[in-house]
């Protein structure tokens, strides 16, 4: 894992006693909240329904268990109890008291973590695949770019006043779980034919009001010149993006209005002056960073447990929960971890503090140190020993934590709505309670399969309905929630943008409608299909008709 | 009907400007204004800014509740989360 060097080190010290002056000039009235609201968001702090809301910096989901265990600390410390997973890989306090905030951050900083780059028209912390280091499927790690471009963005003087926020997403695996083709800019590591690895750049994806899948810019980057690729495409928008109208501010409408090819012509132009200029990394800087990342050594295993094998025949639900949130590691003898943060009827992503702590101390034993956050709202252990994973299963159930749905009907994608969030106009959480509760079987929800529904409780799409299978969209009907379903999303490596199913239904059809949706989903499907490739396949008529049936 | 609304600046919680001009975290001991009457509360309720984060007006009906368009936010606001009944006001009732 990454480790601070002093320059990271003093950088977020700083940044603390900075912010610790500004409260105080809030507090005694010297700053305005409108003075005032611009630095607290370049430090993570918002201001939602029921009070301020802190979202903590995970770059790139990884964290180590000594960091675990101080987020479920301040959760105790300084909130109510629990965090919120985000789907950018970040974790939310959703009760601080201003007062409290730089201590906090102080806390925060002792384990190299902070609140900066998760909020604020700049770019925002980088996410990438959870599996990371992990998966057989890979090329190679992704952190080691993703480090380097957090070290490149953060405070990054030219862009810290961008026309909009900056998302940036990093894969490198053909089985994209970073949802790449939906950020600004995201980036997939493969080999080319020559047998060199390089990114494929795809720009101008996104979610919010216009969702956008986005466009190749580059078939082949050498990995030598990421960063003066992404400073090239940054000036570009820098300078063309809107600054006038704060909804076609991102640089998926700049994209989208120029054509991706004369968005592509542009960054090259800009590339070709700067692309010698010294703004990559020398080959020595790069080699250090790698090494941070260097692989854990793995002991030398066969592939097969005996002790696994057992207990996997002697315990059902194991075996069902090893089916569902295990992954294959590349090392053999080792697995990757899924932990559902999605009980029957949860709040999806919410984790109490003796959670987090009971997964921190989960981790130390048995997976190496290390965690992952998912953006789709889950935590990871990546490096459990095969011998292990009953011990790991058992621990995660005494903490009811062992919920096994990764993937299936109930892991859903929730915003946290209008529960908390000032901007919603509709709740999220109550249906993904109530969707979740309905197909509370988790034997009928292995029959179901792969069905990703993602949630947003308003038109910002921070639960990513527009790439759900089913999506769910929550609207204000004078007054009154009403819920727009989208069919047919995915943010994966197939990534489409869903496509609006009908009128709107209230609060109490749309779990019926889900119900008929997967219904008619039964009966179609044809061998292994999942609902997205049966919906692909059959298209939206037949779900249509089973939605509005004499409804 | 009209009543004034803010965050406390140090915490976060939410108030309500109360008949004493001090805020209260209980809506039905806000105080109602009239429409007309309400422009010029929220103007020197906005420069209070040692004690709240922002400050807005909203509907309430003659029992003190919230009403029109935005009822549902603002009942969310004054209780609490509807996912979690141990937090927000709704907790101490």
């Amino acid at each position: 894992m990454y480790r601070y060097d002093e320059f990271d080190a003093t950088m977020v010290a700083e940044r603390v006693a900075q912010f610790r002056g500004q409260v105080q000039r809030r507090l005694s009235g010297e700053l305005t909240e409108d003075q005032f609201k611009p630095l607290r968001l370049m430090n993570g702090l918002y201001l939602q329904l029921h009070a301020y809301m802190l979202r903590v910096a995970i770059p790139y989901g990884t964290l180590s268990s000594k960091q675990m265990r101080r987020l479920g600390e301040v959760a105790r410390k300084y909130d109510k109890g629990y965090g919120h997973f985000t789907t950018r890989q970040n974790i939310q306090y959703n009760w601080p008291a201003l007062v409290d905030v730089p201590d906090l951050l102080d806390d925060l900083a002792d384990v190299e973590m902070h609140a900066i780059q998760t909020s604020g028209n700049c770019i925002r912390n980088v996410t990438s695949d959870q599996y990371a280091g992990a998966s057989a499927e890979e090329i190679e790690d992704p952190r080691p770019y993703c480090e380097m471009i957090r070290q490149w963005s953060t405070f990054h003087p030219e862009f810290s006043f961008l026309p909009r926020k900056f998302k940036i997403a990093v894969t490198a695996a053909p089985h994209d779980r970073a949802a790449v083709k939906v950020h600004d800019i995201g980036l997939i590591l493969y080999k080319n034919e020559e047998g060199e690895t390089g990114f494929e750049v795809i720009v101008g994806g996104g979610l919010g009001r216009t969702p956008y899948v986005g466009h190749t810019i580059r078939k082949f980057l050498p990995k030598k010149h990421l960063l003066s690729y992404l400073e090239a495409i940054l000036r570009v928008y820098n300078l063309e993006g809107r600054r006038d109208n704060m909804y076609k501010a991102r640089i998926k409408i700049l994209v989208n209005s120029e054509g991706a090819e004369k968005f592509a012509e542009a960054v090259e132009a800009e590339w070709a002056q700067i692309k010698d200029s010294g703004i990559d990394l020398p080959r020595e800087e790069m080699a250090r960073i790698d090494a941070y990342f260097a692989p854990p050594v793995f002991e030398k295993l066969s592939d097969e447990s005996a002790v696994l094998e057992e207990k996997k025949a002697s315990d059902k639900n194991f075996a069902r929960w090893l089916r569902l949130n295990t992954f294959a590691h590349k090392a053999p003898g080792y697995a990757i971890v899924n932990i559902s943060l999605k009980p029957i009827g949860g709040v999806p992503g919410d984790i109490s503090d003796v959670q987090m702590e009971a997964v921190a101390d989960i981790a130390e034993e048995y997976s190496l140190d290390e965690i992952r956050a998912t953006h789709e709202q889950n935590l990871v252990l990546p490096h459990v020993k095969k011998d292990d994973l009953y011990a790991v299963y058992a621990a995660l159930k005494a903490v009811d934590l062992a919920t096994a749905n990764i993937g299936m009907v109930s892991d859903i994608i929730a915003c946290p709505g209008l529960d908390y969030c000032s901007l919603a106009n509709a709740r999220s959480i109550p249906i993904a309670q109530r969707i979740s509760e309905r197909f509370a079987d988790l034997g009928l929800q292995e029959d179901v399969g792969e069905l990703k529904i993602k949630i947003s409780g308003c038109i910002n799409a921070c639960g990513h309905h527009h790439v759900g299978h089913i999506g769910i969209l929550g609207v204000d009907k004078k007054g009154e929630e009403f819920y727009q379903v989208t069919l047919g999303g995915s943010g994966a490596e197939d990534a489409s943008i869903g496509e609006i199913a009908g009128r709107g239904l209230s609060s109490d059809q749309v779990v019926d409608a889900v119900e008929k949706l997967v219904g008619v989903y039964r009966e179609r499907r044809q061998g292994k299909e999942r609902f997205l490739d049966t919906y692909r396949r059959l298209g939206a008529e037949p779900f249509k008709e089973a939605l509005y049936e004499a409804a | 009907m009209k009543a004034v609304t803010g965050n406390r600046l140090d915490d976060g919680v939410v108030v309500y400007l109360g008949d004493d001009d001090r805020w209260t975290s209980d809506l039905s001991a806000a105080a109602r204004f009239e429409d007309g009457d309400a422009k010029d509360v929220l103007a020197a309720a906005q420069k209070r800014v040692k004690e709240i984060a922002d400050a807005y007006l909203i509907e309430v009906d003659d029992s003190g509740a919230p009403a029109g368009r935005e009822t549902l936010r603002e009942t969310i606001r004054k209780s609490g989360p509807t996912v979690r009944l141990d937090l927000g006001y709704q907790a101490e009732a």
